[in-house]
């Protein structure tokens, strides 16, 4: 395991609304390499996509430290950080604006950022994803799922990060599609040398894309696991092994 | 372009630039529109007001404030001589001062549209966007403001900064804006919390960059059929405000003014009121329907 990239130390989110609380996250720890591939894996509600919404801000952090590059992250996150962290949210009908094109979409980010090269670099993000300069003044109700997926990594790469925080990127897309877009996934982060956590609850997905993983359950942090372990089904504890035979589906029953 | 007409231009599925992407949108949203014959109407009866309004030296005959021969040419009744609407108790020619009149009542509109509608959005989506204490003490100023019936509220302001058309439009206005600003607020608090929204704020934008550039566009339209329904009520406050002599002063033509100063011949004379009446009802049905029409098109709610 090479130097850390990002790490998560005892992370709690606790979410208040009048007198309700909600403990989403109950001290959750681990660590991504850089360059590495990270899984979070659970059932809904267990707390991981909120894991991910802490790391990028959108999530209040109640204790805990996250680190990136062994830097704490300071609240509310400095811009600078969202040229190292970007997102790709699960919902790519959900995720991009009605009212702007494509092109609008791809060149804010740059303007923020008072990125140069505006046009070429528009230009080589929507080659980089698999769509080709035509798609660029489109709005999204032009676009497929899939489409618009690609536009959300495109729109996430564009600052060049070097992590990546994938949402269930693949959960709202139809079968033949979540391959493609896991496809081009995993290409650019071999072509870049991307760090990803990925949240998923499809233990398949996670199992092509991730070198390691976290279980998640009820906000706390069950098992962690290699990608090996994972095909191997060696399992330690109850969750984990219930969690993989439910992804089996219909394999006929074992011994075990 | 050559081998394409237009419209197929307009139309494509793969616009080769931002111009062409736009004139789009906004050509199929003309499409919309035009099929809806009621809303052409409306669009028409404005377009119609704004044109009079430009023109209004070439369309009138006669001088709207100067009369005729006291003696002979006080009360005519309409299509005598070539008085289409007849005359006032001044011997003026209605016809030429309800011509005239259309500019006070566009100026009215436009002054009321161009200074409410920002102050809404402005109050309405700072409010929805950061919630808290901004939400709390934007929205108890709101609701002072619509805790007055409107036209109260802008009698009061014109009493208290002296009667005159201009004065009457600030009234309208500092009065409109509060049901604007509830509108931006609500349609604000629905998508705040939004993917796209999220994604921008992931990106480093700044609140006021995601307030102008994403929360805007999309309270827009809804404000803006807020206020052309509106304009109807705006429209018919200025000429209450003109009935009551607080708006427009004699002897601008204003609509309203030009309707009490008839009212004393209403049995006798019933034009000199009487035509003022129904240009204001024209108008006001104008942007009724025009606005019914801009719903249909824009509301994204309506649509699909």
């Amino acid at each position: 395991m090479g130097a850390v990239m990002l790490d998560a130390d005892d992370l709690h989110v606790t979410f208040r609304s009048g007198g309700d609380t909600v403990k989403a996250v109950r001290g959750v720890s681990f660590a991504v390499a850089r360059g590495e591939s990270f899984g979070i894996v659970g059932e809904s509600g267990s707390g991981k996509s909120t894991v991910l919404r802490a790391i990028c801000g959108l999530a209040p952090t109640t204790a805990g430290t996250i680190r990136l590059d062994g830097t704490p992250l300071t609240d509310p996150r400095p811009a600078s950080f969202y040229r190292h962290v970007q997102m790709v949210f699960q919902d790519p009908y959900a995720s991009l604006h009605p009212r702007h094109t494509i092109d609008k979409v791809l060149s804010e980010p740059l303007a923020i950022h008072g990125f140069d090269r505006r046009e070429e670099r528009i230009e080589a993000a929507l080659n980089d994803v698999g769509l080709g300069g035509d798609f660029r003044f489109r709005y999204p109700h032009q676009l497929s799922g899939g489409q618009r997926q690609r536009v959300a990594v495109a729109r996430a790469l564009i600052l060049e990060p070097e992590v990546l925080l994938l949402d269930e990127p693949t959960s709202a897309l139809d079968a033949s599609i979540q391959a493609e877009v896991l496809n081009l996934l995993d290409r650019i982060r071999a072509e870049r040398g991307l760090t990803y956590l990925m949240v998923s609850h499809d233990l398949a997905v996670v199992a092509h894309m991730c070198d390691r993983l976290v279980v998640m359950q009820h906000g706390l942090a069950v098992e962690e696991l290699t990608r090996e372990a994972l095909a191997a089904h060696r399992a330690e504890t109850d969750y984990t092994r219930k969690l993989l035979s439910a992804s089996e589906g219909y394999t006929p029953a074992e011994a075990s | 372009m050559t081998a394409m007409t237009r419209r197929e231009w307009l139309l494509s599925e793969r616009p080769a630039s931002r111009r062409q992407a736009r004139l789009g949108q906004a050509y199929r949203t003309w499409l919309t529109f035009r099929s809806n014959w009621l809303a052409m109407v409306g669009l028409g009866i404005v377009l119609a007001l704004i044109l009079v309004a430009i023109f209004a030296d070439v369309i009138a005959p006669y001088n709207p404030v100067i009369g005729g021969d006291l003696r002979t040419a006080r009360f005519l009744p309409p299509l005598t001589g070539d008085h289409l609407l007849g005359t006032d108790d001044l011997a003026r020619d209605i016809f030429s001062r309800i011509v005239h009149g259309s500019r006070l009542t566009l100026m009215v509109v436009v002054l009321v549209a161009v200074i409410a509608t920002p102050i809404g959005l402005l109050v309405g989506t700072t409010s929805g966007y950061f919630g808290g204490w901004v939400d709390t003490v934007l929205m108890r100023i709101t609701d002072i403001f619509l805790a007055f019936p409107r036209l109260i509220l802008a009698l009061a302001f014109v009493a208290a900064l002296g009667p005159g058309i201009e004065n009457a439009i600030i009234a309208i206005a500092i009065t409109s804006w509060p049901p604007y600003a509830r509108l931006a607020r609500a349609e604000t608090l629905t998508i705040r919390d939004s993917d796209y929204i999220n994604a921008a704020r992931l990106q480093g934008a700044s609140s006021a960059r995601i307030l102008w550039g994403h929360v805007t566009p999309l309270c827009l339209s809804s404000v803006i059929i807020r206020v052309t329904l509106d304009m109807a009520g705006i429209i018919l406050t200025a000429a209450g405000l003109g009935f009551l002599g607080l708006g427009a002063q004699p002897p601008q033509p204003e609509w309203g003014a030009m309707i009490a100063a008839g009212r004393r011949f209403l049995i006798d004379q019933w034009w000199v009121a009487t035509m003022p009446g129904i240009a204001i009802f024209i108008v006001s049905l104008g942007f009724n329907l025009l606005g019914d029409g801009l719903r249909d098109v824009l509301d994204p709610k309506a649509r699909k």
